[in-house]
């Protein structure tokens, strides 16, 4: 079945809350997907602090503590590790990064190979300050994954059930101004952490997903004939990959998901955020459950109402369901 | 843990859980009305009730509320998740607000009125229930209906009537459009009777002339290769 999750908050005085009632949410929504679970938060203060930039890690083969040690050692600026089993988050302040790499002759290429991609949206940071972190912890941990880049986002994935995933996450201290979670039922690929939404394979990006598409072999060919690598098998890191593809050449997000209708066949609800926006789009035959609620203090969106039920003034929300292969966009103000 | 009941006959979902409001719901001394308190999307409320008992739940629910139901009347005080009153057999159940997909689902009989909007294949497959809705539906509605009727006092989405077989179907609004082997019909004395009557014991004040009737073609009840292309 899998479940969805996502809270894109517009008053401010809640972003301390955001962990906790996302972390409502998601227990909501274990029964569909009960062995594993993903989440994102935007601007938690810890996780990634403002003015450094986060990638988040899978299966690093080092350990946190000395990964940190040895990129900060390789980089010449201090790097953070914050090990969160089995995620890591590593940041560094984007002034230092900023210096560092201007310093270097050699330039990072792109995390995950993914066409060049210019700032999308944080105030004073461009996508270069983490390919440059990437590109040393490719160095020093080429197996370990990376399920997340961009300042301000974490993500943080594992298996098991999801509410204690996100207990032991933290993920109820966490704050921000906006969360996305997944509970996953596996179709497409096998239960790990890596098989986890959201994909996030872009800049401040992050895609979940319920459904499965039909012929993301086909579109997957394609992407990789235009020299797009993959991490995974998984069905929906192809869906991901496209519309960070579409946000790289320059579409917004909601010409991007258009096209992303135009161009997937299968069952899906999507939800896609980015460093400044939330939007939903569901498939034409629309089988996948997806619920909205709106206030003039959040939006949020979930597989059921029952996620909802505990959002401060759910009660006067204007509450509907998404319309098929129509595009639905909130924008940070 | 036992359900709560208080003097007003008042179960409490979230204190007591859904499987002891149910059980409450279907024991022998149930009395005459119940009402359900704090639903929050709960699955399955209400679901299975045999006898002439009055529920209201007050506030939204999740899946398959009300689903089989039996001579009950239940009346949800919100909106209704996926598959409300599916496979009815009689009774009432009533929606004050919305309901999600598949409401009324292969229902065989009974009356689901639906005060708000409904969404995709409201009357999948209905064998007979009547399915009013204040509102719209959405796509797919009344697909493969075989008996019934559905009365829509809003708009309509794509392919109303898909395969249909023999529900009727009244639309007040537009209808975006009309599944394989649904067409339009005329609206006979008969017809229009019908609906008035659908209409006052739904509680609706509408005109049943404002109405567009659809119903099969009939093209699709055997194969035939000239209809190839509309399979």
């Amino acid at each position: 079945m899998c479940g969805i999750v996502g809270l894109h908050l517009r008053d401010p005085a809640l972003y301390p809350q955001l962990g906790t009632l996302l972390t409502g949410m998601l227990d909501q929504m274990c029964d569909r997907g009960p062995d594993s679970a993903g989440m994102a938060v935007y601007g938690d203060p810890v996780w990634s602090p403002p003015g450094t930039v986060t990638v988040t890690l899978l299966d690093s083969p080092v350990p946190a503590a000395q990964l940190a040690e040895k990129l900060t050692a390789a980089m010449g600026v201090p790097v953070t590790a914050i090990d969160l089993n089995p995620t890591i988050l590593l940041h560094a302040e984007v002034a230092s990064l900023q210096s560092a790499t201007l310093s270097s002759s050699r330039r990072a290429s792109r995390p995950g190979s993914t066409p060049a991609q210019q700032d999308s949206g944080a105030a004073g940071t461009s996508a270069g300050e983490a390919d440059a972190l990437v590109q040393a912890i490719r160095s020093i941990a080429p197996s370990a994954r990376v399920i997340g880049f961009g300042p301000g986002l974490a993500v943080l994935k594992g298996v098991g059930n999801p509410t204690t995933l996100a207990n032991g996450f933290g993920l109820p201290q966490a704050q921000g101004w906006q969360g996305v979670a997944h509970t996953r039922m596996a179709t497409e690929s096998a239960v790990t952490a890596e098989g986890s939404h959201p994909f996030s394979v872009g800049p401040g990006q992050c895609l979940v997903h319920n459904g499965s598409f039909s012929n993301h072999m086909s579109i997957k060919h394609e992407l990789q004939r235009a020299g797009i690598e993959f991490d995974s098998e998984n069905d929906t890191e192809v869906g991901a990959r496209f519309v960070a593809q579409q946000l790289a050449q320059g579409a917004d997000l909601e010409k991007a998901l258009l096209l992303l209708n135009d161009v997937f066949d299968g069952f899906y609800t999507l939800l896609v955020s980015t460093s400044d926006s939330f939007a939903v789009v569901r498939d034409a035959i629309a089988c996948k459950p997806a619920i909205i609620a709106e206030t003039d203090r959040w939006v949020a969106m979930a597989s059921e109402y029952r996620a909802l039920a505990d959002l401060p003034g759910v009660e006067q929300a204007r509450i509907f369901e998404p319309e098929p292969e129509e595009v639905y966009v909130w924008r940070r103000s | 843990m036992a359900a709560i009941v208080s003097e007003r006959t008042v179960l409490d979902v979230a204190e007591s859980g859904t499987r002891a409001v149910n059980s409450a719901l279907m024991a022998a001394d149930v009395p005459a009305a119940v009402t359900l308190a704090n639903p929050r999307g709960a699955h399955a409320l209400a679901c299975g009730l045999d006898r002439d008992i009055a529920v209201t739940v007050e506030g939204h629910v999740g899946y398959y509320c009300a689903g089989m139901n039996q001579h009950a009347t239940v009346t949800i005080d919100g909106s209704a998740g996926v598959g409300v009153a599916e496979n009815m057999m009689s009774g009432t159940v009533r929606v004050r607000g919305d309901a999600s997909q598949s409401a009324g689902a292969t229902a065989h009989g009974g009356l689901l009125v639906i005060e708000g909007n409904a969404g995709a294949r409201c009357g999948i497959s209905m064998k007979g229930v009547d399915i009013v809705v204040g509102g719209n539906i959405g796509h797919m509605s009344a697909f493969m209906g075989q008996a019934g009727r559905l009365v829509v006092l809003g708009d309509a989405g794509e392919a109303l009537g898909d395969s249909l077989y023999e529900a009727r179907i009244y639309v007040r609004g537009k209808v975006a459009s009309l599944g394989a082997d649904c067409v339009r019909k005329p609206m006979r004395p008969e017809h229009l009777t019908e609906l008035r009557d659908l209409l006052t014991t739904a509680g609706f004040d509408a005109d049943p002339a404002d109405f567009t009737r659809y119903g099969s073609a009939r093209h699709l009840y055997h194969f035939h290769v000239d209809n190839a292309a509309a399979y």
